[in-house]
Formats: C-alpha cells, structure tokens, sequence
C-alpha cells in the first residue's frame, strides 16, 4: 500500500486499487466440516425462526385497514353545511392555487327558491377535479375561504379507463347530512 | 376731427398693446414665480401652483402616493369623502414653517412653497390609514369569493396594504332592500363606501342623472329614488369608476372571475364614443368590456388626450370578437393576481411528433373535452345576457341528452 500511494501510476502494474481499504480473499480449499454447511444452515436457520416471534409488520387488508396519518390527503370532497347547502361559491381560488391545474368550474347564480341548495347568492354550477393532473398537494383546502373543499382520508379508486378520473360534482359532493344522514355519517368515516 | 383724432387713436392703440405686452410678462413671471418646492418623503418635486398634494405625489409616482378611493382625477369634485390619502404636513410652507395640527386629506389640500409632506414615512398616517380602513370595513361584506370585483378591487389592494388582520367591530352589518338598476348594471349596497364617484359620473357624463345618494348617515344608499333602469349611453362608466364591487356588471356577472381572463387592449369605430377599450378575454370569447386603465386605476387618456370613457354599446353589446380590432396583451402589473398564468417571453418547444411519427397523428387515449362538463360548446356563457342561472345549465343538459 505504501509504495503504491509513493509510486507514480505506471502502466505495467496493471489495475490500481482506489482505496487502501481492499481486503485480499484467501482462497484456501474448505475442510470437511466446512464442506457441509452444517453450522452455517444453522445459523441462517436461526434467522429465519426468530422471525415467528416477532411483530407480523404486514396487515390484512381488505378485513384489516391502516390507520391514515391525521395529515393524509386523499380525494376530494365538497362539504355542505349544516343545513345541506353546498359551501362551494366557485370563487375560483382553488383553481388559482392548484399547481398542477387539475380544478376547473362554472359559476352560476342562485335563482329564488333555491336558498336551500345553495349557501350563497353564487355557487359552482359545474366543478371539476381532474385526478390524473392532481397532485394531492392540498393547496385548494388551503385557498378554500369556504371551507368547502377538504382532502379526505380515502385514496382515489383505481380505474380501467382515464374518462372515470374526470371527477364533476355528483362524484365529489357529501352527502346531503339532513336527507341522507346515514350516507353523510359513512362518508364522514364515522362508524356507528 | 377725423385728422385731428387719428393720432390719439393711435397713440392709444399703441398703449393698449403695451399694457398688454407686459402684462403678458408680468403673467409669465409669476407663473414662472409659482412653481412651488414641495417634499413629500424627502423626495423634493416642483409643482404649479394650486396642485393638491396627492396629485404633487403622483408626479413622483410609486409608494410615494397616498392610496385613494374617492378621489378621481377625471372627475370634478371628487375626494374629500373617504379619508384614505390622509398625509402629515410636518412644515407648512417656507413663511410659515409651523407643521399642521391634523392630518390632512391630500386630495383636497394644495401645496404651499417649501411644503414637507410625509406620507409613508410618518407612523401617524400608517396608524390612521389602518384606523381607515377598518372604518371602511365595518359595514363592507366580506364576501370577496361571491364578488365580481374580487382580484381588481381598490379596497381589496388598500385593505392588504395597510389594513390590519381583525376588526373589533362585533355588531351586524348593514342591509338594504335591493334595487334593480336595469338590465346592465348589478348594485350590491351593501359593498358601497359612499365615495360619491358613481355620482359625479352621472352628473358630468350623462344629460340627467337618475341615480344618486339617499337618506342620511348609516342609511344612506345609492339608488334611483323610484325604481328605474340607468340606460344613459355613458352610464357604464360607473362600473369603472367604483372602487368596490358596488356596481358591477351585469353581462358579466358570475360567469368567470377576473383572474381567469386575459385582459386585451382592442379598439372599434364607436360613433358615440372613443370605442378604444380593454377586452377581458378567454380563448377567443369577449367575457367583459372596460376602459384602459392607468397605474392610479383611473380610465387612461385615448390617444387624442381625452378621457376614454366608453360607451354602453361597446361595453354591453359588442362581445364577439370579430366586433373587435386587437392591439394586443394589456401590460398587467406583474403583483396582481391577474398576471397569473400570463406566460411572457414563452418559448414554446418545437412539435416533434409529426416528425417522429412520419406524418401520422399520435392517438389520443383520453380528449378532455369529450369528458368534462365545464366548458361546453353548447352554452356560450359570454353571450348570455345575466348571470348563468340553474336553467342556463340544466336547458343543455336536456339539450345534450
């Protein structure tokens, strides 16, 4: 090792080690005992059996789900109030926060006789998520000044087809809490 | 007689031309005499005399000038009303140095030789203008995500700059019975602050005005006193003019929010008007027509110095776009929310699939547009007269299926 950090590289040595910690093998032929693995399946034995009495780190899912970090962001949902009026005025801040551009709408103006639908004067005619663009960033909660749109604690469901990841309102709206409290509670998480 | 008066004639003639000639001097001297020194934040600008001291810091341009929402320079006889551009006065002038006891509106106070202002740089004004601007909070709704002015509002812009974050304000806010001003002009009272500029609009571009304030204090309003639509052919103006979302317009309403629009200036031969405007444009959809708008948020100048008020016609009836000549992108202050998604200087990169796929188009997997609801060529949203309602919807729904 020495002369070869003094000696300058020369051609004949052949290929130089890049560091000084190459450990040379010894390649003496093995003994008997050695031969037939005997101690070495034992040991590689004992590895594999200590693993029966430890923690099972794996779940089973469908019957068994993992508890979601309180922080998870999942799909989409559309809140209504207390009443069951959508929150939603399409003021147009979730689209304007969204980085990856996944969130168009349409507004529309409340008729009379619709003060029971809607909880302002406007509200979102037509809204959309595309989640083959969403990123789940979250950001569209964070503009939301309606507290209209959250990110729930449920992944966005595989599909065969990219035309079933264009979500509208009817996939992205609670259920109504006062006609459908059953459904709403369900799509709260709130297990009875 | 008549030889004997022709040399007093004259001898008179030539004394009036040189009373004339130097009063005509003295003029020049005194107005060459009245170019007064202010110094508004210990920047020192000349200014004629009789300038207010909010027009002397508009000169200079920047933070410099006080934020206004009554004052409106192509309007007589507006400012004085909302107290935004208060400034401090710490020296008079150069006879008298004393500073002035108050805080001063500088919309209606003109500058004295040797004036020193202080606006940004006085604590004072900064406490009172965010003592203001709650003021001007009290009553206004906070319903920005529903308004339409959301994005270009005066108080929004006032209300971030120098506002503070909460009100100590614990009481209900007003409320008015609602008057419908006509077809093309929405009013939400309740967003009014009373600046009076819809007013002297009225007063100074239409023949009659049909719309003005009502009642006294906490209930005054503006309204028609008994109902009627504003259909004077300038009457949009006050959509321009208002500083909030008190007047909007109605072809416009709800149907997108300004920071989605690319504003475009664009010009037309308008026989009533100078017909050279701002067109707030998605694709090739005409959402919304307004005057060119300086840096201070005031109608610019047309091109022949006049102010560019416009129209109704070109406002509310001309929203295809054929109807228009456009110039080009407007220059959007690159803080505002509406230079959002405005990508200047995009260099787009060269296509390469034609090339790579010898000419054959590459196939789609998904077209958007076959899937969404938003956007649909059905429904023509900027050609519909109101706002878009549930049966705007629900007609092409029927229609679709």
């Amino acid at each position: 090792m020495q002369t070869l950090k003094s000696s300058p590289p020369s051609g004949d040595r052949g290929m130089q080690a890049l560091t000084n910690r190459s450990k040379i093998l010894e390649r003496k032929p093995m003994t008997f005992l050695e031969s037939i693995y005997l101690w070495n399946i034992l040991k590689g034995m004992m590895i594999t059996f200590s693993h029966i009495f430890k923690k099972q780190p794996t779940i089973h899912y469908p019957e068994q789900t993992r508890p979601f970090s309180p922080v998870f962001r999942g799909l989409h949902v559309l809140n209504r109030d207390e009443e069951g009026r959508e929150r939603c005025t399409a003021c147009g801040l979730c689209a304007v926060a969204c980085p990856a551009e996944a969130i168009t709408m349409e507004a529309a103006e409340r008729l009379p006789g619709e003060e029971n639908l809607y909880r302002e004067e406007k509200y979102a005619a037509r809204y959309e998520i595309n989640m083959l663009r969403c990123i789940f960033c979250g950001l569209c909660e964070e503009a939301c000044p309606k507290d209209a749109i959250y990110l729930s604690e449920t992944f966005t469901p595989a599909s065969f087809t990219r035309e079933s990841f264009i979500y509208g309102k009817k996939d992205l709206l609670i259920p109504d809490p006062v006609t459908k409290p059953a459904e709403f509670a369900a799509a709260k998480g709130i297990k009875n | 007689m008549a030889f004997i008066e022709l040399p007093i004639i004259y001898k008179s003639l030539k004394c009036v031309a040189f009373s004339l000639r130097t009063l005509r001097e003295k003029i020049k001297k005194v107005s060459e005499q009245q170019l007064f020194k202010v110094t508004i934040d210990n920047i020192t600008i000349e200014v004629p005399a009789g300038t207010t001291i909010l027009n002397a810091a508009r000169q200079i341009g920047g933070e410099v000038a006080p934020p206004a929402m009554c004052y409106y320079s192509k309007l007589q006889g507006s400012g004085g009303k909302c107290r935004t551009c208060l400034v401090e006065v710490s020296r008079g002038s150069e006879k008298d140095p004393r500073p002035m006891p108050k805080l001063v509106a500088s919309c209606r106070t003109t500058v004295m030789d040797g004036m020193e202002v202080k606006n940004i740089t006085s604590p004072k004004v900064i406490d009172a203008r965010a003592g203001i601007v709650e003021f001007l909070l009290l009553n206004h709704p906070l319903d920005c995500p529903i308004c339409d002015q959301a994005g270009e509002c005066h108080l929004q812009d006032l209300s971030y700059e120098h506002g503070k974050e909460g009100t100590r304000y614990e009481f209900q806010k007003r409320v008015f019975k609602k008057h419908d001003l006509g077809p093309y002009i929405q009013l939400h009272m309740t967003r009014c602050i009373l600046c009076y500029r819809c007013v002297f609009t009225a007063d100074q571009l239409t023949d009659k005005r049909e719309h003005g304030v009502l009642d006294r204090g906490d209930h005054s309003e503006i309204a028609t006193f008994i109902e009627k639509n504003l259909d004077h052919d300038f009457i949009g103006n006050v959509i321009d003019v208002c500083p909030v979302g008190a007047l909007t317009d109605k072809t416009f309403r709800f149907k997108n929010r300004v920071w989605f629009t690319k504003p475009v200036d664009a010009h037309r031969d308008c026989p009533t008007c100078s017909g050279q405007v701002q067109l707030w444009m998605r694709g090739d959809e005409v959402f919304r027509v307004t005057a060119r708008k300086d840096e201070w948020g005031e109608v610019k100048d047309t091109t022949d110095g006049k102010p560019g008020w416009i129209c109704n016609t070109c406002r509310f009836e001309k929203k295809h776009i054929n109807d228009w000549v456009i110039e080009g992108p407007s220059k959007v202050n690159r803080h505002s929310v509406i230079a959002q998604g405005h990508y200047i200087g995009l260099q787009k990169p060269e296509e390469i699939m034609p090339k790579v796929m010898h000419g054959r188009a590459p196939k789609l997997l998904m077209d958007i547009h076959s899937v969404s609801e938003v956007n649909r060529t059905n429904i023509e949203l900027s050609l519909i007269d109101g706002p878009a309602t549930s049966k705007t919807f629900n007609h092409s729904e029927k229609t679709n299926a």
